[in-house]
């Protein structure tokens, strides 16, 4: 029941007497309504995290890649000379 | 962007799991506090797959898992008795209560409706005015703003036919009360990562340096536990104890804090049950005084005397992370998540069923 999964905000609406802003965010092909009113600042194209109908969090893409990097910045502790060709390709970083 | 997908890389989870071989030197015990991270981690077989020093032990991260049985009663009762539209979350519904769940209420003819947001329940009192409509708001921190929400659409829409039954339960104290217990010895934790992308970290530095224990703040994707664990391990093995947030792309330091606003506009800190844990200091929120309209407990008094849970069931130990569910004398047979005697083997998120489904070890 915790489950929260990021989207993609492909629009955003006014409701409720135009008081609160929802958005139509899509889970890869799925689209659902999400509330806005947690993060002011989400827009649309933003990356989102949605629980129970709420967006509570905007995926931070800078940060994103960290998993991705954590094992080459302590690199210096083993032999990671192959760690390369399981990272995943470098576009978009 | 990389958001999800990329975190499910198995060649990149096997670097992380030689970097943990490689990094352990002694035995550690490590819980992650989180039922998304249990099922995570039984899931994808990682349990299996970490060097045999490191134990995992699953903390009591399931909010379904600890709603009070006492409450599901009265849910039951209210969608049974009274003139009630009683909407929950689904994964709710097959919990026992003393007599029956909801799901067996709802074969009674009771109105049980099983909604993907509280949100959705507000419209549903909007629509149906001349009927009540009581939203059973069990969730931890990452779910109360969405709960806390819906209390304030309703009050701003002026309706007087929604309200909540709030079980709402918080994560530190637990985290606290499970150290405490001396059956325990916890050498680190991964706290949960959507808790604290609505509270943020604050609360974790007193209770990591209190205890002496390391936590960091993990996400759920296997590369996110598997780098958790590897951030905890690091710690351990350098006698360091400190918080780190191994998922940043989500969690600030800060948290959500127009959430948090949200909650404390709606919520006040009460002390909690937590079922088959006992009450716990300051671990869950009831509604402010401004709102008690909409507390359903309040707003229909009833009183259902407190039932035994199920003689053999040892969720508790389950829950605090003392036992692993195939020490349970029921577990895979009396006890399935078709015919579950408690609350861990019902939601997807308990360890028993977590354990029934993934790890091959009951007989199905
Ligand atoms: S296996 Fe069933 S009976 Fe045993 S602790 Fe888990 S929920 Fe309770």
């Amino acid at each position: 029941m915790c489950l929260a999964i990021p989207g993609k905000i492909e629009s955003v609406n006014l409701q409720y007497d135009d008081t609160v802003r929802m958005a139509k965010v899509s889970f890869g092909g799925i689209t659902k309504e999400a509330s806005l009113e947690m993060l002011p600042d989400a827009h649309v194209g933003d990356y989102v995290l949605v629980h129970v109908g709420v967006a509570i969090s905007k995926v931070n893409e800078q940060e994103a890649n960290k998993t991705f990097d954590y094992l080459e910045e302590i690199g210096d502790l083993g032999e990671l000379e192959d760690v390369d060709e399981y990272l995943p390709k470098k576009e978009g970083r | 962007m990389k958001y999800m997908k990329e975190y499910r890389d198995p060649q990149l989870a096997k670097k992380y799991l030689d970097e943990i071989k490689r990094t352990v030197t002694q035995d550690w015990t490590i819980m992650e506090v989180c039922g998304g991270q249990t099922h995570s981690l039984v899931k994808n077989g990682i349990i299996e797959m970490l060097p045999e020093q490191i134990t995992m032990i699953h903390g009591p991260g399931c909010p379904v898992c600890v709603t009070p049985l006492n409450l599901i009663d009265k849910a039951i009762h209210l969608a049974l008795d009274k003139n009630v539209i009683l909407c929950s979350f689904g994964d709710m519904l097959r919990v026992p209560g003393s007599r029956m769940n909801l799901l067996e209420a709802k074969a009674k003819g009771a109105d049980i409706r099983v909604l993907y947001s509280p949100l959705e329940a507000v419209k549903i009192a909007e629509e149906n005015p001349e009927q009540d409509v009581v939203f059973f708001a069990v969730g931890f921190e990452t779910t109360a703003p969405a709960n806390a929400l819906s209390v304030i659409h309703a009050h701003r829409k002026g309706l007087s036919n929604y309200s909540i039954l709030a079980s709402h339960v918080l994560v530190p104290p637990a985290m606290k009360a499970v150290i405490n217990d001396e059956e325990n010895q916890i050498d680190g934790f991964l706290a949960a990562g959507h808790v604290c992308t609505i509270m943020g970290n604050a609360e974790y530095y007193p209770l990591s340096e209190q205890h002496g224990v390391p936590i960091v703040v993990t996400g759920f994707e296997p590369l996110d536990v598997l780098q958790g664990i590897l951030m905890v391990l690091r710690q351990l093995e350098a006698d360091k104890t400190g918080v780190e947030n191994q998922y940043s792309r989500i969690v600030k330091e800060e948290g959500n804090t127009e959430a948090q606003k949200m909650i404390f506009e709606v919520f006040e800190v009460k002390d909690q049950m937590w079922r088959g844990i006992g009450e716990i200091p300051d671990s869950g929120f009831a509604l402010k005084d401004k709102y008690q309209a909409f507390d359903a407990t309040k707003k229909y008094n009833v009183e259902i005397e407190e039932a035994p849970e199920h003689p053999d069931c040892i969720s508790g130990q389950i829950m605090k992370g003392i036992k692993k569910p195939y020490e349970c004398s029921q577990f895979g047979k009396k006890c399935k998540p078709t015919n579950p005697l408690g609350a861990p083997m019902v939601s997807s998120e308990g360890a028993c069923a977590a354990y029934y489904h993934f790890s091959g070890l009951a007989e199905k």
